[in-house]
């Protein structure tokens, strides 16, 4: 028996901007979430092409692999300067870093700050878990109070480890910052958000407005030891009272890109 | 075009210029600020990239993105802040891309001090930074000098896609000499065919220093090491004074190995038969004619401003044949040129003996003056 086919109605794909093969990431995890909205942002504003990544140290140092986009890979923390050597010399390409929370809050709390101080015209995508996650789970300069890691096996305590970094509240404070915000990646609603937050900040470059960050709220299934549904409940119930989302930062400049 | 009176870092700024530099990223140092200073009036008046960055870790990554980008790009330093970017030059050297670097030395270890000296030899030559990498070392020894190996470490660094580096001291880096500039070469940006410089109408491309499989990671290392092969083949430089008839040899480099000139030729009108080989590059190191002169001279004599770093290299192409004597001052003292004559003299009049450990012989003729 002969059955014809339907017509197929596309409604998902790959973007253009990724690579057809699979990540490395752990069941669960939000990178991949967080990757698909950038390269759908570089499809939807047409600068793929000339668009160079810098991919940090980290789960996402294979960053790289997904894009189909030019990319260089950075030392640990640094890729903050090496996106402002590369801006420099190149101003009318876009350049993004992708940063975890141990890179870019711990090692390369200098590089970033500094980045902002002088307005590079650079995007930042930083992905804030609370854990490090390619060695394994060890306490972040983000992780919660209290939170269980494997050097942190009682819980952090602020006594004698201090407190969470708090990044977007910092560098708002920064005359070079032009567009500072935070979203989460925990449900549909705050990933649209997260989207749209990220297609400001790559207009907010291509403007040449100045530095740019969006803070994306991240899950680590694996080193926090719980399920991928588990773990975006937690981001919600323990992050967000830490973490309020919110813009920190938008320069009239770029207040007037979003009207 | 006519002489002109430059300071060395001044100097090794303007020729870096001249030499069609696209991209500085630097922190300020003593001995080395004023090419920071003269770069940073220079470049932007030029339309060139100027940045002063927090630090020289920043800078170094500044300097690795900017290269990455197929550039002609620079950072200088010295030596607490060359040995901050001993992280990145490792990546750059990992990522084979193009960079050229100053280390304008001073006395150290630790914070030491602000006068010349040649203590990073090591740390220029043999690693510095982490895994398996050679860059190129060039010791220049006048101003003049400084200039010329300026614009050739440029073309070097390219051609092998290495880092090339000058290792100056304080004193080439602080004293005037009168110098020849070289003409104003045009920015040009070559179409590398590794830059990564976006995607427009080609396949992506990836700049990186990871290769998470050990056999990709050794088939890169050979790669370096075959680059490296063709350097030591192609690129060994030195100067060489009175060596024709010479009994005994001395070698020294930079600043040292100018000192040395001068008290070989005070040696020379006394009829003392000795000669002078400056090695100009020394990563590659001058093996070959060493190994060549070891065969008709009867002793050496290495002359440095650290405790023997270049000594083991003298050694290493000497293979014990003759004997290798040491003469060096420290801390960022520069010998003068009538220690350097005793010592010819002292090598002259007494036989050096191969079964004497040439540091612990000058340790104790140091010690006991």
């Amino acid at each position: 028996m002969v059955t014809l086919a339907k017509p197929e109605n596309l409604v998902y794909q790959r973007p253009d901007s990724f690579t057809d093969v699979s990540t490395h990431y752990c069941p669960g995890c939000t990178h991949g979430v967080a990757h698909r909205l950038i390269a759908e942002v570089l499809d939807e504003m047409g600068i793929a092409e000339k668009t160079i990544g810098v991919a940090p140290v980290g789960c996402s140092v294979f960053a790289y692999n997904y894009f189909d986009i030019d990319f260089v890979e950075a030392a640990h923390g640094r890729a903050p300067a090496m996106a402002t050597g590369i801006k420099r010399v190149l101003p009318d390409r876009v350049v993004f870093t992708y940063q975890g929370d141990g890179d870019l809050a711990s090692i390369g709390m200098a590089e970033i700050i500094h980045a902002a101080g002088r307005g590079e015209n650079i995007t930042v995508v930083f992905i804030n878990n609370a854990i490090y996650g390619m060695t394994g789970g060890q306490m972040a300069p983000t992780t919660l109070p209290g939170q269980k890691t494997t050097s942190s096996p009682n819980g952090r305590d602020v006594e004698m480890q201090g407190y969470p970094l708090k990044m977007c509240e910092m560098i708002a404070t920064l005359d070079g910052a032009g567009y500072v915000v935070r979203r989460s990646l925990h449900d549909p609603k705050n990933i649209r958000q997260a989207k749209k937050a990220i297609r400001t900040a790559f207009e907010t470059q291509v403007r040449g407005l100045g530095f740019s960050m969006v803070e994306l709220l991240s899950t680590c299934p694996t080193n926090w030891g719980i399920t991928p549904l588990e773990s975006l409940k937690w981001l919600e119930e323990h992050m967000l009272p830490v973490f309020p989302l919110g813009d920190y930062k938008i320069s009239s400049t770029v207040a007037e890109i979003k009207a | 075009m006519a002489k002109e009176l430059y300071e060395g870092n001044q100097a090794m700024a303007e020729a870096a210029i001249r030499a069609g530099l696209e991209a500085y990223f630097g922190y300020p140092i003593t001995p080395q600020t004023e090419i920071l200073e003269h770069l940073s009036k220079r470049m932007p008046e030029l339309g060139r990239t100027f940045v002063q960055a927090e630090s020289e870790v920043a800078a170094i990554n500044m300097v690795y993105g900017a290269a990455c980008t197929g550039a002609r790009v620079m950072s200088t330093s010295s030596s607490p802040g060359v040995s901050l970017m001993m992280e990145g030059i490792s990546y750059i050297a990992g990522t084979e891309v193009p960079v050229v670097l100053v280390n304008v030395m001073r006395g150290g270890p630790g914070l030491g001090n602000i006068a010349p000296s040649q203590a990073d030899y090591n740390q220029a030559v043999h690693g510095g930074g982490h895994g398996d990498y050679y860059p190129i070392v060039l010791a220049p020894a006048s101003v003049q000098e400084a200039i010329d190996l300026m614009v050739l470490s440029f073309d070097l660094a390219e051609k092998y896609r290495s880092i090339c580096m000058l290792i100056a001291d304080g004193s080439i880096g602080q004293m005037m000499e009168p110098v020849e500039m070289p003409e104003m070469r045009p920015v040009v940006r070559k179409n590398w065919d590794w830059a990564v410089n976006g995607a427009i109408g080609r396949e992506r491309r990836t700049l990186s220093s990871i290769y998470i499989n050990p056999p990709e990671q050794e088939i890169a290392n050979l790669r370096m090491f075959n680059r490296w092969q063709q350097i030591q083949k192609n690129e060994v430089r030195y100067k060489e004074y009175y060596l024709d008839n010479a009994d005994f040899v001395i070698v020294g480099f930079g600043t040292a190995g100018r000192v040395a000139l001068s008290a070989v030729r005070a040696a020379r009108q006394q009829g003392i038969k000795v000669g002078l080989l400056r090695p100009v590059s020394v990563s590659p190191f001058p093996f070959e004619v060493i190994d060549q002169l070891a065969s008709r001279v009867s002793a050496f004599l290495v002359v440095e401003m650290n405790t023997g770093q270049m000594l083991t290299d003298v050694q290493l192409a000497v293979k014990g044949r003759v004997p290798v004597e040491f003469y060096g001052r420290l801390g960022g003292i520069v010998p003068f040129p009538n220690e350097i004559f005793d010592e010819i003299q002292r090598m002259a009049k007494s036989k050096p003996s191969l079964a004497v450990d040439p540091r612990a012989a000058w340790y104790k003729r140091m010690t006991s003056k």
